[in-house]
């Protein structure tokens, strides 16, 4: 189904065209204005295809993601790739979203669960999962393939927009990710951004398992911007652990009292171990390219990626 | 079984603050299993609410409007001169002794799910009473009640060594023991199979109707 889909977006023209595609990410926080979404995205673009716009991640009540998407474009000029997640809206909030999406020209959308509320800021929001993110990539297919909402009812106009998963190579044990993946991939999926990856082994075996999917995957990787920042993610997200010898590395940059030299010694950790990983992916595996998140990090753009 | 507990005590005072004499109901099915609303936990609350209490009975299952006419027409007198009526028992019971007796009700349980026993005191949520079961699907495990996330394609990214990112890692990922399960029963086709969203209108649509 996915190779019959237009490629509507410049991600996944590039992508079908064999390039080794480059993504990064922009977050709205709890703000009621986008310069610093806006300095962000003009800071990375010379670098990616394509920008992320998180929504509401860890279950944290942010800025919604479908208006920075479109001003990033907008102003910016910049691609993006619109995430939505099914835990704060049913069916019909993410029809209405996906139709306003369409008019605002946005062209890649990424179709994911969200973490469960009772991680985030407002424990006490109801989760909604009307549908799961499998259900909401066939209501994508409905309104993209088919022209009509997920029950069937005409849309007035076109919706064209390419199609994103999640994937988790952390997972363990990891054939019911796989096979989940599979699952979305026969709905209608485009591409595949993974999790954050530090783990070389990991995200080749994953990368193997999911091939026979022929679903293009992008692995995630995570510049880690402070010691603070890699010891939060290390303990917090879902999943993920940062390797030991590089929390160590941050930690001793972290004793450099000098702020100009701390931040020069932590973009010297992060290339030395980043640099070869990227050029691993992009030498040994048939990855489509890299997701880089390194979100208000942008001057790690440049020297990580110019090589790609 | 429905599972209950009780509310703490300082809950209930403040609830029955607004009342005067107080009518006691337990339940002698569900809650006396749980140990939340049965004879021995009747009798202690009236000890605890001392002079207030008017009176006190057991009905069999309070959920039942005939069995709260059999269990309580002995008890009419002391249910009038009542202001109010706590009844340790599940939401159920509480609305239904509401309907028998046409006085105000107070729960003294909160509900909890309906569940499976593994011993007194431990037991775990196993249905959601969503009106349309795929069990046959899924291994006989129900993710809708069991996924916190209630995914009906799962799993989701949040969960670690087939433990859930909700709770702290403490509980089993539902969609991993699904797995597991059905690939013990070879029947993995079944995981991978999709299943469409759910129609919440059959449920809703009959919710007041079945008798």
């Amino acid at each position: 189904m996915a190779d019959k889909r237009p490629a509507y977006s410049q991600l996944v023209k590039d992508i079908r065209a064999g390039k080794f595609v480059l993504t990064g990410e922009l977050e709205p926080e709890k703000v009621t204005g986008i310069e610093e979404i806006l300095v962000s995205a003009r800071a990375m673009k010379p670098y990616v295809i394509a920008a992320n716009v998180t929504d509401n991640p860890l279950a944290y009540a942010y800025m919604n993601s479908l208006v920075p998407s479109w001003k990033v474009q907008e102003e910016v000029g910049l691609e993006t790739v619109y995430q939505m997640t099914v835990r704060d809206r049913n069916r019909l909030a993410l029809t209405s979203d996906v139709l306003a999406a369409a008019y605002l020209g946005i062209r890649n959308i990424l179709a994911i669960s969200g973490d469960h509320t009772v991680l985030g800021d407002n424990k006490g929001a109801a989760s909604v999962y009307d549908l799961d993110s499998a259900q909401f990539v066939y209501l994508l297919h409905r309104m993209i393939d088919e022209g009509v909402d997920v029950a069937g009812n005409e849309i007035h106009g076109k919706v064209g927009i390419n199609v994103g998963i999640a994937g988790n190579p952390n997972a363990d044990p990891l054939m019911p990710e796989v096979l989940k993946i599979g699952r979305k991939t026969k709905l209608g999926a485009d591409f595949i951004q993974t999790q954050t990856m530090f783990d070389i082994d990991k995200t080749k075996e994953f990368l193997k398992e999911v091939e026979k999917y022929k679903c293009p995957t992008l692995i995630g990787v995570f510049p880690l911007k402070s010691y603070g920042i890699a010891d939060f993610f290390d303990r917090f997200i879902p999943g993920v652990s940062v390797p030991q010898e590089l929390l160590a590395s941050m930690k001793k940059a972290k004793e450099e009292p000098d702020k100009a030299k701390r931040s020069q010694l932590y973009d010297e950790v992060n290339l030395e171990f980043f640099r070869p990983f990227i050029k691993e992916i992009h030498k040994t595996t048939s990855a489509a390219g890299i997701h880089v998140m390194a979100v208000l990090y942008e001057r790690i753009f440049e020297p990580l990626l110019e090589a790609f | 079984m429905i599972i209950t507990e009780k509310k703490a005590m300082e809950e209930i005072q403040e609830m029955i603050a607004p009342y005067g004499k107080l009518f006691i109901v337990g339940c002698g099915t569900c809650s006396t299993s749980c140990q939340t609303g049965g004879e021995d936990e009747v009798k202690e609350m009236t000890e605890k609410l001392g002079d207030r209490v008017a009176g006190w009975a057991m009905v069999e299952e309070p959920c039942d409007l005939r069995i709260n006419r059999r269990d309580l027409k002995a008890y009419k007198k002391q249910i009038a001169e009542s202001d109010a009526i706590l009844v340790m028992a599940c939401g159920a019971g509480v609305q239904t002794v509401g309907i028998y007796s046409d006085k105000i009700v107070l729960p003294a349980l909160n509900t909890l799910f309906i569940g499976e026993t593994e011993r007194l005191g431990k037991f775990h949520d196993m249905c959601r009473t969503c009106g349309d079961c795929i069990l046959d699907e899924t291994g006989g495990i129900c993710p809708l009640t069991r996924c916190a996330k209630g995914l009906l394609n799962g799993p989701c990214g949040g969960q670690v060594e087939g433990m859930c990112e909700v709770g702290d890692y403490e509980n089993e990922c539902a969609w991993v023991q699904i797995y597991d399960r059905l690939k013990e029963q070879d029947r993995l086709d079944l995981f991978t199979a999709f299943r469409p969203p759910r129609d919440f209108s059959k449920k809703t649509l009959k919710m007041h109707r079945y008798f």
